[in-house]
């Protein structure tokens, strides 16, 4: 049996896809049980945008040879092993201060990624990068600040701050890994060369977290394996929320 | 007597790029009509002064408008969409094709003068023009004495803060 490798391009689109739906889909479930009314309006805003970014990539992908879905198929008709969003994305909300030390982590390397990702030699990638760093910068101002807050807050808030980043630090490595397809594709010019991002992520989170005394942890583990198919036991969970109403009512519309 | 020259010299310079290629536009009627559509979120801006309604072209009976989203999250683009298609085919129009359009990405100096003003008159502080150093004043009585209070408000595009010394919280349009 021959199998058709599927092209490059549209395996790299849905995993820009896969981790904004789910970053998204994760910042709403706080919907309605945030601390204060300000970050239920930033939560839910900020879970907007992650929701807009998936629908951007996956109406690219879908216009692409080879798509088997339309957009709304990517998001609902696909099952865990499909998905090749990282594993950081789909771990469960935890605590406002476990939330947020996500979010920095992630807006830290995301504002250099879509700003690269802005000068693709695809220009439909190329306008996805433009429109969402703009986003991504305002993310980080806000992320970064309740960095600050939490650690330079009270004896629990640090202690909630550390607890977060002692156990998301092993899910971070993950952010960096490449494969032989998106080696290929920045070498094309095509998809982001994440390795020469990790430096200075590294440092923007090592002086943040320095300022409020909070530590790194030594990476003594460390999980990877999402660009694969392969998750946590979280993702189905939320894949079961997420695709409810297309898997009970196949074609379902508004 | 309005002095035009002026006028466009205080309008951000892609304001004034907009307001050029709009007056050269050969289907005036076309962009007088979009002027009626209104964003659903900021009912008092249409989408030509909100600056998201980029081009209209029309060939024959068919038009096509393009529109370039606030945020990619922007709930509204589907309804304005619609309303474009309505109010287009209200006048005899019934092909009507609308284009989204992601780059060059929006930003809040494509609003003109007047889009800025009319905010203002909402209880809204407007956007700063990126070229302009001018600080952020309550829309109530200008006290430039501002506290933010949440980064973000109803919907992405604002913040809220708070006036100190009428005491007021209003809405700021952030300058993206
Ligand atoms: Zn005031």
């Amino acid at each position: 049996m021959t199998v058709t490798s599927p092209d490059p391009l549209l395996v790299y689109v849905l995993r820009l896809g896969d981790d904004a739906l789910v970053a998204g889909q994760r910042l709403s479930e706080w919907c309605s049980r945030a601390p204060i009314l300000e970050e239920e309006l930033a939560l839910a805003n900020v879970a907007l945008d992650f929701l807009g970014r998936a629908r951007l990539c996956y109406q690219f992908a879908a216009s692409l040879p080879g798509a088997v879905f339309d957009e709304d198929g990517f998001a609902f008709r696909r099952d865990c092993r499909e998905f090749t969003n990282h594993l950081i994305h789909e771990l469960p909300c935890g605590d406002f201060a476990f939330t947020m030390t996500r979010q920095f982590v992630v807006d830290v390397l995301n504002v250099p990624f879509l700003e690269k990702l802005a000068v693709s030699a695809e220009p439909r990638l190329a306008a996805i990068g433009a429109t969402c760093v703009k986003e991504s910068l305002y993310h980080l101002r806000r992320s970064r600040d309740w960095m600050l807050r939490l650690g330079d807050g009270t004896a629990e808030s640090h202690r909630r701050l550390q607890d977060a980043v002692t156990e998301l630090w092993g899910y971070t490595p993950e952010l960096f890994e490449q494969d032989t397809l998106e080696r290929t594709l920045i070498e094309q010019g095509v998809a982001v060369d994440l390795a020469g991002i990790q430096p200075a992520w590294h440092s923007e989170v090592q002086n943040t977290f320095d300022r409020v005394g909070i530590k790194l942890p030594t990476l003594d583990w460390q999980v990877g394996g999402g660009r694969r198919g392969l998750h946590s036991e979280h993702l189905g969970h939320l894949l079961s929320e997420l695709q409810f109403m297309q898997r009970a009512y196949p074609g379902l519309k508004w | 007597m309005v002095n035009t020259a002026r006028m466009l010299s205080l309008e951000t310079p892609l304001a004034a790029e907009r307001l050029r290629q709009r007056s050269d536009s050969s289907h005036p009627e076309l962009w007088a009509l979009l002027d009626q559509v209104m964003d659903p979120e900021i009912p008092a801006l249409s989408i030509w002064q909100l600056g998201i309604l980029q081009d209209v072209q029309c060939d024959g009976s068919v038009v096509e408008v393009t529109l370039t989203p606030t945020y990619s999250g922007c709930l509204a683009m589907h309804e304005i969409s619609v309303f474009v298609q309505k109010s287009l085919a209200a006048m005899g129009f019934a092909e009507v094709n609308v284009v989204t359009r992601l780059n060059p990405p929006w930003t809040t100096d494509a609003m003109t003068r007047e889009a800025r003003a009319r905010l203002r008159e909402e209880g809204i502080a407007p956007p700063t023009p990126s070229s302009a150093d001018e600080p952020l004043c309550c829309p109530r009585c200008d006290a430039t004495a501002v506290t933010r209070i949440s980064a973000f408000s109803g919907t992405a595009c604002r913040a809220m803060y708070r006036c100190s010394h009428c005491h007021e919280v209003f809405d700021h349009f952030k300058a993206i």
